[in-house]
Formats: C-alpha cells, structure tokens, sequence
C-alpha cells in the first residue's frame, strides 16, 4: 500500500517485526559475550566448555520455557522452583519404591502439571493475582516437601535413569536433545498454532481477548498446567543429573528462571515475547556465570551481575518498543 | 452580539494568543503555523476531525508538550509556556476527558490535591479548613455534595463538576475542555452548559473541543477549525452553517444523512431477548431483533443499553429470563455467543476491542482463528490474507496490514473492531455506541457498513446516545429507563422528542 493515510503515523521503516528485531539484538549480544569470552579465557572456545554452557542453559530453559506463556498471558510463576523440588522428591520416592523409572518419571510431570492447574484454578476461578497464587503455592510445596522428607536425602538411582541428565548420545549430553525438542515444540505452540496466539491475545488485552470470544479460562488454565508441567520436567532431569532429592533443590531455581524470560525479551505486562527469546536469555545468563568462572571472579558477585542484566535488558526493550510507538 | 463588527473589535487584546505554532512528530506534522486567540468571557469551540491536531493544541496549551516553534502572548504580553507550572501560572487548566482524580479520596482532598492546608501537628490536615474551602468553591459553580464523599462514589457527570472545581480553586482564568459531554446524559450536559455560562460571566474563558454540531452553534462565541494539523478558519456561529462548517473539518462535501435502504418487510427473527434480568441493574427486558433490521436501543447514559448488551453476549452474569437466538436458547461466556454468531463492538474500543499493541492482522482475524484454521494451525500468511482482504473491503487505512492497531485514527480502529467480526462470520453485530469519537467521514462510512450488513441478512441492535443517528439509521428503536424497556417505537414514531421522553425520568 502507498498511500499513508492522515491519522495513522507511519511505521518504523523495518521489514522486520518487533520481535524479530529483539531477538536479533539478543543473538548478537550472545555472540559479543561469547567473542570475548573467547579473547579473555584459552579454555572457554573448548567442546568440553560449550557443552557445559548448553546443558547448563538447559535446566534454565526447560522451567523459564512454561513460565514464558504464563508471562506472556502478563500473569507470572513463582511456584516453579517450590515445585521442582516436591516434583524431584516425589518422582525419586516413587522410583525408590517400585523401581520403575517410567513411573518416576510419571509420577514427577503428573505433580509439577497438578501444581500447575490448581495455580491455574486459583488465578482463573478465584480470580487470585497470578503473583499471589503463586507466591502463596510456593509456601504451600515448600510446606509439604520439608514435611514429607524430614530432612532426609534421596539418592542413588538407577543407571538408566541417571543417563537422562548426564548420559551422551553421538556425543552431546542428553539434556542438550531435550533442550532442542522443546524449544522446537514451545516455539511451534506458540507462533504457529490457534492456541498460542490466543495466548498472546489474552496477554495484550485480556478483557478484549474475552469480548473477541477467545475462552480466557481456559487458556490460562492451560497455559498454568504447561507450566507446571515443564517444572515436572525439570525436576526429571536434576534428579537424573544430581542422582539425588533433597527438600530445597529448587529453593535457586525460580529467579533464574524469571531472570531468563526477562533477559529474553518477555514482557511482564504480558503479550510480547517469544520463546526463543527465552532461550537466548538461559543461554546469556548461563554465558555470563560461565565466563565470571572462566576468570576466576569470585561467585559472590554472580547475583549482582545478574541483576544488572536483567534490569539493562529490560531497560533497552523499553525503550525501542517505546520509540516503535 | 453585532454580527457586523470584526471580531477583533469587540475585545482588542486577547487573554492569550498563540501564534505560528508548530509542533513535529516523528512522521506527522501535529501542528503546523497555527494560531490561536482566546478573548476574555468567551467561548472559543475547537473544532477538527481526529488527527486535525485539536489535542496536541490542547497539549502544547497546558504546556504538556513543547512547541517546536511559535510564540505565546498573556494579555498582549509575550510569555513562554514550556512546563505545565508555566501554563497554570497563566491560569490555564485542562478537563481531560480521562480525568484525573484519586477514587479513594474524597471531593475535598482531591480539590486541593497537593495544596492542602496544613494541621497543627506537622504532617497533618486541617480537615476543617479542607471541608469549609472545598464547600466554598463547590458554591461558586453550583454543585450541591457534600465534600466529603468519596469521588469513586461519584458518577462520570459529578467528576467532572470536581475537575472544573479544582481548576477553578488554581484560579484558572482559561478551561480546556476535551469532548466534556461524551459520557453526560442530555440533562447532565444541560446542567454542564449553565455552568459554562455562569464561569464566562465572572470572567473566565474557555476553550471546547467538540465533535457535536448542535454544541458548537449553543455554547460557541467563536469557532476554530483545524484539519491536518493546520488551522483552516476562525470565524463566528452566525456566520456559518453546519454544513460549510463540517466541509471546512473534512476539506470535501459529507453527506450528514446517512444513508440507509429500509427493507419493504423484515426478515425473521434472529434474536429474541424475553424477561431478561441481570444484577448489572437491568430486569424485565424484552427484546426482539429480525434479520435485515438495525433495531436502536436508547435512553440516558445508565439506563442499563451496555448492560442489556454484555448480557446477551454472555459477558455478564444472567438471574432470570431468555435468550433466543436463531431458534435455540443460549446462554454461557462470550466465546459460546461469539461461536454461535453473535457480536459485540464494545462501547471503549481501546480497553475492550483491541489490543492496541498487536497488529492490525492480529486484531482483525483474533475472532475466526478458529473458523480460518480448523485444524488448529495458525498460519501467519494466510492471516494476513484475511486481513488484507478486510482492510480492502473496509477501506481501513492503514500502511499495511502489519501496522500496529493502537497507531490507527479512530475511526480506522473502529473498523478493525467490526472487521474482526466480519472474518468470524457472525450474523448478529451488537453495536455500542459505534461512532463515538469518530469524525463525521468516518461516520457515515461506518453506518453505510452497516446497512450493507444487515441488507446482507444479518440483524444490527445499536445502542448510541446520538438520537440523531438512531432516528436516520434504525428501523425501530427500544428506550430504556432505569434498567428497563420504556418504551418502543416504531419507524414512524422514531423522533428525538418522543426518545427523549420515553427516556426521561419521571421526577
């Protein structure tokens, strides 16, 4: 179309979405961390390194993967961590008993995906603030997983399972397959199917999204389940890949997530972001721990780092989504 | 007044004149050269369609925004307007059409929000004095409440009246205006034009921003028109008619009658509403709606017309009653309703019918996602085939189907809104007051969509507090009052005077 018409201001001259513009931006700063990394440390460009960067980007992703649909729907989970650790508790409890990893496995993405919908009903039925619901569950697994393991220490299980977080397959680690699969799957449910952008309908307006006939409950409450699921998951792979459950293993899981959705380019206030973006903002957090190993940084200065990240990551979307309007 | 006299005679020195403002954006020139005079005691009308620059005029006033160029005079004086303290130490204050108050405090605080008086104790109020000065400025404009009432407890009319009353507790010599009379019922707007007249004769000036003939030739002393950020003519009420006035707003000829082809006889009924009563306030409702037809549904702002709207769409809860449609009795959430062929263009396009971040493509296919992509697949390309096809069909201008919803003019969102329905195929279309803040080239183009509509076989249920509008466009037409039906007339009853008393309430 040629004629701009008077009202409508005209648009960024980009052939790019905002969206493929972000995600540009975030590969390239990826790739900058990386470029020095390479310079500053002899031992960061080694397969070994890479490797250990991907998979340790992988544990990240697989929760802040789920949480990205809750923040895109402008809701959030902070039950995540609380739920890897009763899931991990559970799923080792279960695989103790009978034996059986299939049911372990079972039994851990059955309890992250339950958590997951009772956040969901609470958020959707009892039209709790997602921040609350959430921050309340958080108390309550915590709650139930102390008690439940009374201090003790699962560990010990079978090899078999234990090849799912530190097996290799042609070479690479396992967790690195799975990172593929669900970026592929979470990338595919959310660009290219109804239901995905009903999501980012939902999170751009909800009272729109629910005047539009898009049914709000019911997506939420999937995309809380999705969540919960994911952190089910989760808890699979650090059980495999710690080969123990302890009561808090999740207790440093939930902020990192967050942090990764955010670095990634998602919006709080919900309908912007992909989540692809969320995996290039594991991958940075976990390239930036890295390389402060690398060089020998003391890890007390980890949190700090990470928190500037996060609010110059956030800053810097602000303000190109604001010059775009 | 003595038509024969230039203007300037009457009044020589301004109260404040603005001259060769400009002001750029990226990709539009807001304001360009524009001047601008405000006499003492008048009421100066601004008029212009959306995007003529009314509201960056207004912006650059109150010193929300800085002009790139141009230069303010106070009484003959030159001045500079670049914060709003500088415009309200001129004496100029604005009455947004969001407005501006705290809904947790009362009148008294919110009057004199940041100025209150102190206490004794330091830190403290002196509640006394607050009460007694804010019953003092309440006074001055006639407004009887007690002001210590909470203002989320005040109706849209009565904030105003606490907006204007705070601005005239800062002494303002010259009031802004922004479409005060879009949310007043005709009675509250009645009240809001004496308490126009009783400020202009202690003295102070102010400056209407309106999209309403009638407003413009009761209450205007003057008249600006702005088109495309420049101004196009300054003149007075007698000297014009409302015709050359809207061809000065759009810059062509616009047909004010809308157009409309009534069908010989109406089809069958698509919508059957019987003893519909909901605890949104509205109870006994009967309403029927047969294709071919565009049905009005009017009274005063508040008689329950939103009320009946949500309800049949499902979006708010039911107590008692039925709803047919097409046969079967339905009930449930809005995307039950949406699936079944019914639509709902809501009253505020921006918070509840678009997501203004989205895309114009997203916005327009969000309601037949699933119609377009049965298989649960969303495809992007073809979206925004959907969606071109839709910016064609309803010439909505856009640079493409890409461009984000929120940067539209109104009337273009508006369309978007319709269009979303249009792709999910629906056969009922409940309009909210449909051209609300829309300019006049808009308007008709939206009530001719309309009537292509309904000539197509679909059914229309407009609610529009425009009598104007509904007496052109509708086929017959329900009149609420106080949650119920009033009243209904027929195509040869359909008159302003007998809407408005069926509408009235009976003291």
């Amino acid at each position: 179309m040629t004629d701009i018409t008077k009202g409508a201001i005209a648009p960024p001259r980009s052939f790019l979405s905002q969206d493929a513009v972000q995600l540009f931006y975030r590969l390239l700063a990826a790739f900058l961390i990386c470029a020095v990394l390479a310079v500053l440390s002899d031992s960061f460009l080694s397969l070994g390194n890479i490797l250990n960067v991907l998979r340790q980007a992988s544990l990240t992703f697989f929760i802040a993967s789920g949480l990205t649909l809750v923040v895109l729907t402008a809701g959030l989970d902070l039950s995540v961590g609380a739920n890897v650790a009763l899931s991990a508790c559970l799923a080792g409890t279960v695989i103790h008993k009978t034996g059986s990893p299939a049911l372990g496995i079972l039994t851990g993405l059955a309890c992250g995906g339950i958590v997951g919908l009772l956040n969901g009903v609470m958020v959707t039925a009892l039209r709790i603030p997602s921040f609350i619901a959430t921050y309340g569950m958080l108390w309550v697994l915590n709650g139930l997983t102390y008690w439940y393991m009374a201090g003790e220490t699962l560990h010990g299980f079978p090899a078999g399972f234990r090849q799912i977080g530190s097996g290799y397959l042609f070479g690479l680690p396992i967790p690195i397959y799975l990172l593929l699969v669900f970026l592929g799957i979470g990338t595919f449910f959310a660009q290219r199917t109804v239901w995905g952008q009903e999501i980012y309908a939902i999170g751009a307006n909800p009272v729109a999204a629910r005047l539009s006939g898009i049914p709000v409950a019911r997506r939420l409450l999937l995309v809380y389940a999705v969540s919960g699921t994911m952190a089910g998951l989760a808890s699979i792979i650090f059980l495999s890949r710690l080969n123990s459950a302890e009561a808090d293993i999740g207790e440093s899981l939930t902020l990192p997530a967050i942090a990764a959705v955010l670095i990634g380019g998602t919006s709080l206030f919900g309908g912007v972001g992909t989540v692809f973006g969320t995996f290039i903002g594991a991958l940075i957090l976990t390239l930036v721990l890295n390389g402060m190993n690398l060089l020998a940084v003391s890890a007390n200065w980890q949190p700090l780092v990470t928190g500037v990240i996060v609010i110059l990551a956030v800053w810097l979307d602000m303000k190109t989504r604001r010059r775009a309007q | 007044m003595s038509d024969a006299l230039p203007i300037e005679v009457t009044s020589p020195t301004p109260l404040l004149e603005l001259r060769g403002i400009s002001k750029e954006f990226p990709g539009v020139k807001a304001l360009d050269d524009v001047s601008f005079a405000v006499y003492p005691s008048e009421v100066h009308m601004l008029l212009g369609e959306n995007g003529a620059g009314k509201s960056s005029l207004m912006k650059v006033l109150c010193g929300a925004y800085r002009a790139d160029a141009g230069e303010f005079y106070h009484k003959g004086e030159k001045v500079a307007i670049s914060s709003t303290a500088d415009a309200q130490k001129l004496g100029i204050a604005v009455i947004f059409q969001e407005f501006s108050l705290v809904p947790y405090l009362d009148i008294a605080q919110n009057i004199f929000l940041g100025r209150e008086p102190k206490g004794r104790i330091p830190g403290t109020i002196d509640r006394r004095r607050i009460l007694a000065d804010a019953r003092r400025v309440l006074d001055t404009i006639g407004f009887d409440i007690d002001p210590s009432t909470t203002v989320d407890k005040l109706g849209v009319a009565q904030q105003q009246m606490v907006e204007i009353a705070k601005a005239i507790s800062q002494n303002a010599r010259i009031l802004v205006m922004d479409e005060p009379t879009a949310a007043l019922s005709d009675r509250e707007t009645e009240l809001l034009f004496a308490l126009i007249a009783r400020l202009k004769a202690d003295g102070v000036s102010i400056v209407y921003i309106s999209h309403r003939m009638a407003e413009v030739f009761a209450l205007g002393d003057r008249i600006t028109v702005l088109r495309d950020g420049r101004r196009i003519d300054g003149v007075r009420p007698a000297d014009v008619t409302p015709d050359q006035l809207v061809r000065m707003m759009v810059g062509r000829n616009v047909d004010m009658t809308y157009p409309r082809h009534f069908a010989d006889k109406p089809g069958e009924v698509l919508l059957e509403v019987k003893g519909l009563s909901a605890p949104s306030g509205i109870s006994d409702i009967n309403i029927e709606v047969r294709r071919g037809e565009i049905v009005g549904l009017c009274g005063l702002v508040g008689s329950g017309r939103s009320e009946v709207a949500r309800a049949i769409f499902g979006a708010d809860p039911v107590t008692s009653g039925e709803i047919i449609f097409d046969g079967k009795s339905i009930s449930g959430e809005p995307d039950l309703a949406a699936r079944r062929g019914i639509a709902l263009i809501p009253e505020s396009r921006k918070s509840e019918g678009l997501a203004l971040l989205r895309s114009v493509s997203d916005n327009l296919v969000v309601s037949a996602l699933k119609k377009l992509f049965p298989s649960g697949l969303f495809d992007q390309r073809s979206a925004q085939r959907t969606a071109d096809g839709l910016i064609r069909q309803l010439r909505i201008a856009t640079p493409s189907a890409r461009q984000t919803v929120g940067l539209l003019s109104g009337g273009n969102q508006q369309k978007v809104v319709i269009g979303k329905w249009l792709a999910a195929g629906s056969n009922l279309f409940i309009f909210d007051e449909p051209t609300r803040g829309i300019d006049i080239g808009a308007k008709s183009e939206i009530f001719a969509l309309i009537d292509r509509l309904v000539a197509e076989g679909a059914a229309a249920l407009m609610i529009s507090s425009e009598q104007v509008e509904i007496c052109h466009v509708c086929d017959r037409a329900y009149v609420m009052r106080e949650g119920r039906i009033a009243g209904h007339l027929t195509r040869n009853e359909l008159t302003e005077e007998n809407i408005v008393r069926l509408g009235m309430h009976h003291a």
